[in-house]
């Protein structure tokens, strides 16, 4: 049987592992509730850029933007998101599980393949991995800053524009609600086919100021930056709810074992007096 | 009652302003543009300056943007403002770091980038001080 003393400091150490879990789950369910409120700030933007978008797509411009084309696929990019930070549960797990089988398809049908990380978990796992990190991006924090994104992502834009990348996917983490996240892989390049507006006439095209390669290309640019910037947000929140989840689950765990203890300890302390009973009753008897 | 046309002001972190306006007159980069309900489809690059939307009760907003894209339809305007300031040179410079850091390598070549990043900034403040400015002299009227 243990000592008494030894399952007493064991018990205590349980016990604030306890408190520290069960102060980040408060951090995290309050970082979670201001990291869904920027999720829908942010959507507006989204919102709005989809729709210029798909008027484009559906105007008859003269100019045929690179992004609106399909490409025989010889080399695909990944943009990964990831967390900076560890401690929530099967994240971004699952996220690389996903995104390997995704690898291991394009890698069987012979495409190459070029990655961006965005977080540290990821940025680690795949230079780990040995994957193909052409640009990555750490640190962006809990409230983070589309410009801080601006340069990641242009890397990859540039490889497509240039025809080193045939295929750009986004992968990220998407909020269903504060205990389900689900890993999610979206292509984000060729732009796929909006639905055409019904209220627009057939045959019209924009004023452009300057001239349409130099707007299309932003306007394009904006948009798929604004898809990351909205992936980078929601994962955040994905983030927080899961660190929210799997310190709960902590917590509880540090209970039970609490209560195990205790049920130790009290039988060691039980056994000793016992122990010191008979002893002295024993000593009596020799008297 | 006078023909409106309907305004979005956007940024990608929050929603800016969005209601009716008579007329919404915008920093274009090659030179401020009105625009009136009803205008021809346009899609136009913006310079850091101020927004200025006339509202139905003929009172004027006043929206300082750093630069984004205008979008009208006929009966829908839409600017897609950008938060922070951007020029190509100055996404470059952010691509080049994000490279650097993916290489792991060190150079330093900041010579032509700052001078275009002060350039840039500097265009921006000064947009913010006519904007200031306006806003004062309206108050002392």
């Amino acid at each position: 049987m243990a000592n008494e003393k030894e399952i007493r400091t064991k018990i205590k150490s349980v016990q604030n592992t306890q408190k520290i879990t069960s102060a980040m789950e408060m951090v995290a369910a309050s970082k979670m509730r201001k990291a869904q409120d920027r999720m829908r700030a942010a959507r507006p933007y989204a919102e709005k850029i989809r729709n210029v978008t798909s008027h484009i797509a559906s105007a008859h411009s003269e100019y045929h933007h690179t992004f609106l084309k399909q490409r025989e696929i010889k080399r695909v990019g990944y943009v990964v998101i990831t967390s900076d930070r560890g401690l929530c549960g099967g994240l971004n797990v699952n996220l690389f599980k996903k995104t390997i089988n995704e690898f291991k398809e394009w890698d069987d049908r012979g495409a190459g393949i070029d990655l961006c990380a965005i977080g540290k978990k990821g940025i680690g796992f795949f230079t780990s991995i040995g994957g193909n990190v052409i640009s990555q991006q750490s640190g962006l924090g809990d409230t983070p800053s589309a410009h801080k994104l601006i340069g990641t992502i242009k890397i990859m834009l540039d490889a497509y524009k240039e025809g080193r990348l045939d295929k750009l996917f986004l992968v990220y983490n998407s909020f269903v609600n504060s205990m389900t996240q689900e890993p999610n892989i979206e292509p984000l390049l060729p732009l796929h086919a909006f639905d055409q507006d019904d209220d627009l006439d057939k045959y019209w095209d924009y004023i452009y100021e300057p001239e349409a390669t130099v707007m299309l290309d932003q306007v394009f640019m904006r948009y798929v930056e604004s898809l990351v910037y909205q992936a980078v947000v929601e994962n955040i929140a994905c983030e927080m709810s899961a660190r929210m989840v799997a310190m709960k689950s902590a917590t509880d765990n540090a209970g039970e074992l609490i209560n195990e203890l205790q049920l130790v300890y009290n039988k060691a302390r039980q056994a000793s007096i016992t122990q010191e009973i008979s002893e002295i009753v024993g000593g009596a008897a020799a008297v | 009652m006078a023909m409106t046309t309907h305004i979005d002001i956007v940024s990608s972190e929050s929603e800016i302003f969005s209601g009716s306006a008579t007329m919404i007159y915008a920093p274009a980069e090659m030179g401020e543009v009105g625009i009136a309900p009803r205008h021809a489809p346009m899609l136009a690059r913006l310079k850091p300056g101020e927004v200025r939307v006339v509202t139905q009760d003929r009172e004027e907003q006043h929206i300082y943007v750093s630069g984004g894209i205008l979008e009208v339809q006929p009966h829908v305007v839409t600017i897609l403002a950008d938060t922070a300031t951007r020029a190509s040179d100055l996404d470059e410079v952010a691509a080049l770091e994000a490279r650097e850091r993916a290489e792991r390598a060190m150079h330093n070549k900041t010579d032509a980038i700052d001078y275009a990043k002060a350039q840039k900034e500097f265009a921006e403040a000064a947009a913010q001080l006519r904007s200031i400015e306006a806003l004062r002299k309206r108050a002392r009227r």
